[in-house]
């Protein structure tokens, strides 16, 4: 593997753990991803901690208290890593006047982006109040999101690409991640919903690595509204990265997946890919 | 050291566009990727009636490719003359057939099952199956083929003592639940390839590696569904 990052590289689908998840290997986890993250190139993992990942409340619906633990364990982390990690404001917009307190405290501390997960359907009112806000400050909404509904499932109040433009229309101003591409569910069917939505963007993580994904990704969004990450496997991550590699993109549309478009939305300083430009420069 | 994909097949899937599911793409696919040969099966042949017919069409298809290109032709053991797919297979000098349970119709568990089993073991060929094709989450409507399950291993690999297994798409879980409810003889009998396991941070590949022993895994890129990156990344990750 080549182990000097040929340029910038955003993960913008990354999560840590902390404390209590319930797993007694959660500082392993974090630090195995950030070691991984160094053979991968990953100049700078955008992460969050949806509360207690389901030791004390749902995943998926996490309880105020537990919003805030990680999202304060979050801030943490980025704060030990200032050089290689950003963190999401993860809300439940359940509980709307916690939401825009967490995202008032996130702000407080240099908002990079706000995190929803499967606790409200997107096209919900409810989540009109996080958006505005979204918009306010100038950070995207990283959506989680099942490619395609065709019914309910356990544990998540699922929302798909339709219901996701239905939040965006409402919200031109703000900016939306589609989450994870590769994570479930007919992404053929995400892709041909968001072809002309220009405020919803895509995140290319996920386990799944099914080829023409990223033709088809790139045929209906454009390399301009996508974005590279991991979650939960950065084998997969990578394996896309070196797809994209091989696809023979032009050098400027490779670069706007890898972090071009990162920078762009979460208004990441220069600072932050510094290091990894002087390595593009030649050596003497 | 010389790659070989135990998990690769040739042709169009009912269900979704496989980007040139053709031998010239596939070598293609190895040459970029470093991997030598491959042991090719045949993705109409999972939905034909008469499996014969598509395994005519799988080896003239690898014809002109058989140096690289090892065909892995189905065998579907309730319907008529499917030992002579067998004999068709070791004729060919191929190292395996496959079969896919789910698709056909028939119970692992159930007599044409151990037919299989035993003529595969009498003639030196692996018997290759398939957990999945594609996330169950993402499948067509008219997709309705079960998932393997653990059972369904089980049950084939005691079928006949000199059965070899090699099951492909499998993740962690599925792996151990096979694993440990086999005897060591019976597990040392099963093979399983690397291309539905995770990779870091949370590794799975790397713990079955611990548990399992690497010895048991081997390289399964599931082309033409998946990208064949997938399996060599987790690789050199774990």
């Amino acid at each position: 593997m080549n182990r000097a990052a040929p340029a910038p590289l955003v993960d913008v689908h990354v999560h840590f753990l902390h404390d209590r998840c319930g797993r007694t290997d959660w500082e392993t986890l974090n630090a195995r991803r950030l070691a991984v993250g160094e053979r991968i190139g990953i100049t700078l993992h955008v992460g969050s901690i949806l509360g207690s990942f389901g030791h004390t409340s749902p995943t998926y619906f996490p309880s105020p208290d537990d919003v805030t633990y990680g999202n304060e364990a979050m801030r943490a982390i980025e704060a030990a890593q200032a050089q290689r990690v950003r963190g999401y404001t993860t809300v439940n917009p359940n509980f709307t006047e916690h939401a825009v307190r967490e995202i008032g405290i996130g702000a407080d501390h240099g908002l990079t982006g706000i995190k929803l997960a499967a606790s409200r359907r997107a096209g919900d009112p409810l989540l009109d109040p996080v958006c505005v806000l979204a918009a306010e400050h100038g950070v995207p909404v990283l959506h989680h999101v099942w490619q395609h509904r065709r019914g309910e499932v356990a544990g998540q109040e699922i929302s798909d690409a339709l219901d996701l433009t239905e939040l965006a229309a409402r919200h031109p101003g703000a900016r939306f991640i589609l989450a994870h591409i590769g994570g479930g569910g007919d992404w053929t069917h995400s892709l041909r919903a968001l072809m002309d939505v220009p405020n919803v963007y895509v995140d290319l993580s996920g386990s799944g690595v099914d080829r023409g994904m990223l033709e088809l990704c790139l045929e209906c969004v454009g390399a301009e509204r996508l974005l590279w990450g991991t979650d939960l496997t950065m084998d997969t991550g990578l394996a896309k990265l070196r797809a994209l590699d091989a696809m023979g993109l032009p050098a400027e549309g490779l670069a706007a997946i890898r972090w071009k478009n990162a920078a762009r939305i979460f208004r990441l300083s220069a600072a932050v890919f510094a290091a990894a430009t002087q390595d593009l420069r030649p050596k003497t | 050291m010389s790659l070989i994909d135990h998990n690769a097949l040739i042709g169009p899937y009912p269900f979704r566009r496989l980007p040139d599911p053709t031998p010239q793409r596939l070598i293609a696919e190895m040459d970029r990727l470093g991997i030598e040969r491959a042991w090719v099966g045949h993705v109409p042949s999972i939905f034909y009636r008469d499996v014969a017919a598509g395994n005519d069409e799988l080896f003239a298809a690898l014809a002109p490719h058989r140096v690289r290109l090892l065909p892995v032709p189905a065998v579907h053991p309730a319907f008529p003359g499917w030992p002579r797919e067998i004999a068709r297979a070791r004729a060919e000098g191929c190292p395996a057939v496959r079969s896919y349970p789910s698709h056909y119709g028939f119970a692992a568990s159930e007599s044409a099952a151990r037919e299989l089993a035993a003529a595969c073991a009498d003639s030196g060929l692996e018997l290759v199956l398939t957990v999945r094709l594609e996330d169950e989450r993402q499948r067509h409507w008219l997709d309705t083929a079960a998932e393997l399950i653990g059972a369904d291993v089980r049950a084939l690999v005691r079928a006949h003592p000199e059965v070899r297994l090699l099951v492909t798409a499998a993740d962690r879980a599925l792996v151990e639940e096979v694993h440990f409810g086999a005897t060591p003889e019976e597990a040392a009998r099963i093979r399983w390839d690397v291309s539905w396991i995770w990779g870091p941070p949370e590794d799975h590949l790397a713990q079955l590696f611990r548990t399992v022993g690497r010895e048991r895994f081997v390289l399964g890129t599931h082309f033409p569904f998946r990208l064949p990156e997938s399996a060599l990344a987790k690789l050199e990750l774990s």
